[in-house]
């Protein structure tokens, strides 16, 4: 147990560690959601009002928060293939320690890394008109984790037999963007078609961007307490289905 | 004492058998070359031994633990160097040894203590706080090899330690293993298709199509290919033939223009040789015979290709033309 929470760690602060170094990275990736939020976000506003009496920038503050987070995990999952490519996975997986500590490290590191690019978009806010409190900002950052725990445990499960990054384009266009637009970050899902719906329902991302339109914004589609079942069981389960994944490969 | 113990081990893919019964044991403090061309089954051998793969039937015993049933136990007790590089290249020298020390359970301050006396040993000391990219090919070999035995384990398996690195790089790193043996005490267990580098071992096991055809030290391995192979030109070849029956009970074959023979120390026979022989002598080598000749004589095949068979002076010749 002690040797398991030791590999945890040591899994987890090599991808924090070269998360941090990469300092371009973290500010490159603040390119996307400021494109979000300045070009897609103010254009579709002068035409769009978001429902109730919020604007459709701020509507989408939350959303953008959640699409660095789903994006940043799924980076970090593919961090999988990478160890694949260049061999370090076969340094982790003939180490002695269990094929759960493993998932459970990628999972964690994927989370912080998440959660850390996510809080950098909070620096946004006053630009578009949100007001963020110190327990709202802390409420953000515990949902950004979780959310990005559960999507990473996603990805590793997808990611831990692939191979190539052919699969990983696939992945991006079939499940990531999909997943991003019919999470209620850009429209919200109760308009749309019963199809569509039913699509968003069965979508992890969803109940993370509603989670942080109730803590920042106040609107909400589901309760925050069926947000975060979702999210943890979402976790609990990709994790599951991760660590069976790895035990079948040496 | 035996640090290895494997019996009857097999490994079935699909009905085909990649390696079928094989037995041997490795003492404590050898080094134990696994020699055979590509396929032949000592990947899949190194991987059952290392908890990788799952034999099909068979035991085998590391350090007094079972590599089916007490897995994580046999993990620790090895090092293990893979033939394609392993190390991730944005961390440093010593973060790479860092996160394999944590993560073989090695704590605190003995870590670092042991990190800079493996960088010493590897000598590359002063690269420590370098980035591995910046790295060359013998330098993260050596990085690897450090790294392999930094937990302290029992035996170090190294696959094909030496495969793509130059002459220089290769004699240098036979250096680090020698010394590994020696300081660190260690078991090492190596695969190779280098015949020249199999000769570094104490003890060798061929194997081909996944049984093990001879085990035993180089030394063993050569005398069974009946000595050195000398080959003479003379003024007179004929004569020079007949005295060698008359003289030194030698039947030589003529071949190319000159007479070939085989002889047990040819280093000391040479001088015999001049001494005897009235024929006026031109030119005299002698080649030791080398694994690539006993691979051959034992297989039918040479070991880098399935070309077939061909004839042991055919195969010293081509070999005298290539380093010639």
């Amino acid at each position: 147990m002690r040797e398991d929470l030791g590999a945890i760690y040591v899994i987890w602060l090599r991808e924090v560690l070269k998360f941090w170094r990469d300092k371009s990275r973290i500010i490159t990736s603040l390119i996307q959601p400021a494109v979000w939020l300045f070009i897609m976000g103010k254009g579709l506003g002068s035409s769009f009002r978001g429902p109730g009496n919020v604007g459709y920038v701020e509507f989408m503050f939350p959303g953008v928060i959640g699409m660095t987070v789903l994006f940043t995990s799924v980076f970090s999952a593919v961090s999988i293939i990478w160890d694949r490519e260049f061999g370090f996975l076969k340094e982790i997986l003939v180490a002695p320690i269990s094929r759960s500590s493993v998932v459970i490290g990628k999972a964690l590191a994927g989370s912080t890394t998440a959660m850390l690019q996510g809080s950098l978009v909070l620096v946004f806010a006053p630009l578009v008109g949100v007001q963020l409190s110190i327990p709202v900002i802390l409420k953000s950052l515990a949902v950004m984790f979780l959310l990005s725990l559960a999507l990473t445990s996603c990805g590793i499960a997808g990611a831990a037999r692939m191979e190539s990054f052919h699969g990983f384009q696939l992945i991006m266009n079939f499940f990531v963007m999909p997943m991003y637009f019919l999470s209620g970050a850009v429209f919200p899902v109760s308009g749309l078609p019963a199809w569509m719906k039913l699509v968003a329902v069965g979508n992890p991302m969803a109940y993370g961007v509603d989670a942080l339109k109730q803590i920042i914004l106040g609107i909400q589609e589901f309760s925050l307490v069926r947000d975060i079942t979702v999210i943890l069981s979402v976790t609990v389960v990709a994790m599951g289905i991760a660590v069976l994944v790895f035990k079948g490969e040496g | 004492m035996q640090i290895i113990e494997v019996q009857k081990l097999s490994k079935e893919f699909k009905g085909v058998k990649a390696v079928n019964e094989v037995s041997f044991d490795v003492a404590q403090g050898e080094i134990f070359g696994f020699l055979g061309p590509n396929g032949a089954g000592k990947s899949t051998t190194i991987k059952m031994l290392c908890t990788l793969q799952k034999p099909s039937s068979g035991r085998a015993i590391l350090n007094g633990f079972d590599v089916v049933k007490e897995a994580r136990e046999v993990r620790k007790s090895i090092g293990l160097v893979f033939q394609d590089p392993s190390l991730d290249d944005n961390l440093t020298a010593e973060e790479n040894l860092d996160f394999h020390g944590r993560i073989y359970g090695v704590e605190g301050k003995a870590r670092r203590a042991r990190i800079d006396e493996v960088l010493e040993l590897i000598e590359l000391s002063d690269r420590k706080k370098n980035l591995v990219k910046t790295f060359s090919g013998g330098m993260k070999r050596r990085l690897e090899i450090g790294r392999g035995f930094l937990h302290y384990p029992k035996v170090l398996f190294l696959d094909e330690p030496t495969v793509g690195l130059d002459p220089q790089t290769r004699n240098a790193i036979w250096e680090y293993i020698h010394q590994l043996k020696v300081k660190e005490k260690l078991t090492i267990f190596l695969t190779t298709h280098y015949m020249d580098e199999a000769e570094n071992c104490d003890r060798i096991a061929i194997i081909d199509k996944g049984e093990i055809v001879a085990l035993a030290t180089p030394a063993e391995l050569k005398e069974t290919l009946g000595g050195d192979v000398v080959r003479l030109v003379t003024v007179n070849n004929q004569l020079a033939k007949k005295e060698l029956v008359t003289k030194l009970g030698i039947f030589a074959q003529e071949e190319l223009g000159g007479l070939v023979f085989q002889v047990t120390e040819g280093e000391q026979f040479i001088p015999r040789l001049f001494k005897e022989l009235d024929s006026e002598i031109l030119t005299v080598t002698l080649a030791k015979p080398t694994l690539d000749d006993v691979f051959l004589k034992i297989t039918g095949r040479e070991i880098r290709s399935d070309e077939g068979a061909e004839s042991t002076t055919a195969l010293i010749q081509r070999r005298r033309g290539r380093r010639g």
